[in-house]
């Protein structure tokens, strides 16, 4: 927001003051022209993201019995869900997935775009394109393909013998859907933040000797890095909320991925296989503050190199 | 590393030339027999043709929540970068911290408030909440602040343009390679959306594609009778994704620029 700042700087001698600033446009106009104007999108902020918020987090302090019918149960379901073995075993499922799945997306994503950033125009653009065009899939889709990829009896990938559902493999398989649909996205737009680099500062590495690898690694890298903490992020937030693709692939293996498989699969089969309503109101809103919290944390303590400032 | 993504597809494109029983031989990187024409046919009239419907259900939330979200986001982002309201502040401060605040987890208790507006099960359950972008409205904001100098809105007012028409004929113009990025992803994240439409909807015939391949993905799996066989689904799954390739390849300008926007400065 550098340009900005510069910008309304260099006309600032033609504007005058803000009182005089608007002569035909007075002061009260201007502020019900503004309300109408954010009005449609408060309406939509309200309906749909502060009340929902609101209602999950009143359902989730009741607790819905026969016997007793609705009861305030204070932060019992909170504290089930915190107690609950099928969470934990949930959210450590989704902390490992994330560990190991984000470091090898974010890095195979970093690998292509300084490889096309530093290959040749026709090259580039060509596997720009290819990797991109898995983010252009629906990610149900896209599991659906893969779901057919590992499948023993019609699956090309048959002949290596490997069981690509099984107890033991799916963690990994899930994992490659998430790579290969996310990877290419991650990579423009590292690559676009490499675009933005000066390119005379490579200029004079290369003067004092530095080889392609090494500017990639000393120089291009660390100047983009705050598209790198943004993508790492959104990649987290994603892992958090890890739902579709084991939903999707289920059926295939019901005994490896389980209803409590992770913890949003668990709340929507607490809502809708079992009708717990609060209960799985209680583990959405901890889903959902864990997410708001540890993303905020995450910029708070990057926020040197975070372009969200 | 091409190859890795790629393949899927080209195993994709094969595999809807084959009939039922070619998908199980060997050789599932090559052609084995041409039923593509057949598949295609096999897929319009299964279940009296719903896969129609749901193409075109798919297609309808999609441009409806594109183009209403991208709306209403232009409005506020513009209102946000240009006038002066008692609020502002307060309002778009709620906005960036409401950006974090993860879709799923709002799913389920929208779905109930829906219940008791008895919009489940409607187009409406799917269609309104879509409308709402506001990370949409954070990029048309900083746009639009960018891009639009108060002189330019000030010299239409002082030839005595409404406010209204001062945000369509001089504000929207000059705006537009931001608006048409914040429709196409509204509306890729509406037609690639699922986890809102599988919730909020039971009846079949409002299904958007994703919705109702995997629900027919389902029986194939588990054999139950009557429901799509895997060489129908594989030629599902190829036509519900070839007018989002087709889209991105010619848009290419846009979402590369809307990608920058969101990530760097």
């Amino acid at each position: 927001m550098t340009q900005v700042q510069t910008r309304s700087a260099a006309v600032a001698p033609a504007a005058a003051g803000p009182t005089q600033r608007r002569p035909f446009f007075g002061r009260a106009r201007e502020a019900a022209t503004g309300w109408l104007f954010v009005l449609p999108f408060a309406v939509l902020l309200v309906a749909f993201l502060l009340l929902p918020m609101a209602y999950a987090f009143k359902i989730s302090l009741y607790r819905s019995t026969l016997i007793e019918g609705e009861v305030f149960a204070w932060f019992d379901n909170y504290q089930q869900a915190i107690d609950d073995p099928l969470v934990r075993e949930g959210v450590l499922r989704v902390l490992i997935f994330g560990l190991i799945q984000t470091p090898v997306m974010i890095g195979l994503a970093l690998l292509a775009a300084l490889l096309i950033d530093a290959a040749t125009s026709r090259f580039s653009r060509v596997f720009r394109l290819a990797a991109f065009v898995p983010y252009a899939v629906p990610v149900v889709i896209g599991t659906l393909m893969w779901g057919f990829l590992y499948s023993k009896s019609i699956g090309p990938l048959a002949w290596t013998g490997i069981d690509f559902v099984g107890s033991d493999t799916v963690l990994a398989s899930l994992g490659n859907i998430v790579t290969w649909q996310w990877a290419g996205y991650n990579m423009i737009v590292l690559y676009a933040a490499l675009q933005g680099v000066p390119k005379e500062i490579y200029e004079s590495a290369k003067i004092d000797g530095a080889g392609q690898v090494q500017i990639a690694l000393r120089i291009k890298t660390p100047m983009i890095s705050s598209a790198l903490v943004l993508a790492t992020l959104f990649t987290i937030m994603g892992t958090l909320q890890f739902f579709t693709e084991p939903l999707i692939l289920q059926p295939l293996n019901p005994g490896a991925i389980t209803q409590h498989y992770t913890p949003n699969v668990y709340a929507y089969n607490q809502a809708f296989s079992f009708q717990q309503y609060n209960y799985s109101a209680a583990i959405s809103f901890l889903l959902g503050a864990v997410v708001f919290v540890g993303s905020y944390i995450f910029l708070f303590a990057t926020r040197k190199r975070s372009a969200l400032r | 590393m091409a190859v890795y993504f790629l393949l899927p597809f080209w195993w994709l494109l094969v595999a809807s030339t084959k009939n039922n029983e070619g998908l199980f031989d060997a050789g599932a990187l090559w052609f084995n027999g041409f039923h593509f024409i057949d598949n295609v046919k096999l897929l319009f009239t299964q279940e009296n043709g719903i896969y129609l419907t749901w193409l075109r259900n798919s297609a309808f939330y999609a441009v409806v929540s594109g183009v209403g979200a991208t709306a209403i986001s232009a409005l506020a982002g513009y209102a946000f970068a240009k006038l002066r309201f008692p609020g502002r502040n307060a309002l778009f401060a709620l906005l960036l911290g409401l950006i974090m605040v993860p879709a799923t987890a709002l799913v389920l208790p929208t779905y109930l408030l829906m219940s008791q507006a008895d919009l489940v099960d409607t187009i409406w359950a799917v269609i309104l909440p879509s409308l709402l972008n506001p990370f949409g409205v954070y990029l048309l904001r900083v746009y639009i602040h960018d891009s639009i100098p108060d002189e330019m809105l000030e010299a239409a007012r002082i030839d005595g343009a409404g406010e209204f028409r001062v945000f369509r004929s001089v504000a929207l113009p000059a705006i537009r390679p931001a608006l048409v990025t914040v429709l196409l992803f509204s509306m890729v994240a509406s037609w690639n959306n699922f986890f809102l439409p599988l919730v909020m909807l039971s009846d079949d015939g409002l299904y958007p594609l994703t919705v109702g391949l995997r629900t027919w993905y389902m029986s194939a799996i588990m054999g139950n009778g009557g429901a799509a066989t895997f060489n129908v689904i594989i030629t599902g799954a190829l036509v519900a994704i070839v007018p989002l390739i087709v889209a991105f390849l010619m848009l290419q300008r846009y979402w590369r620029g809307g990608l920058t926007i969101g990530a760097v400065k």
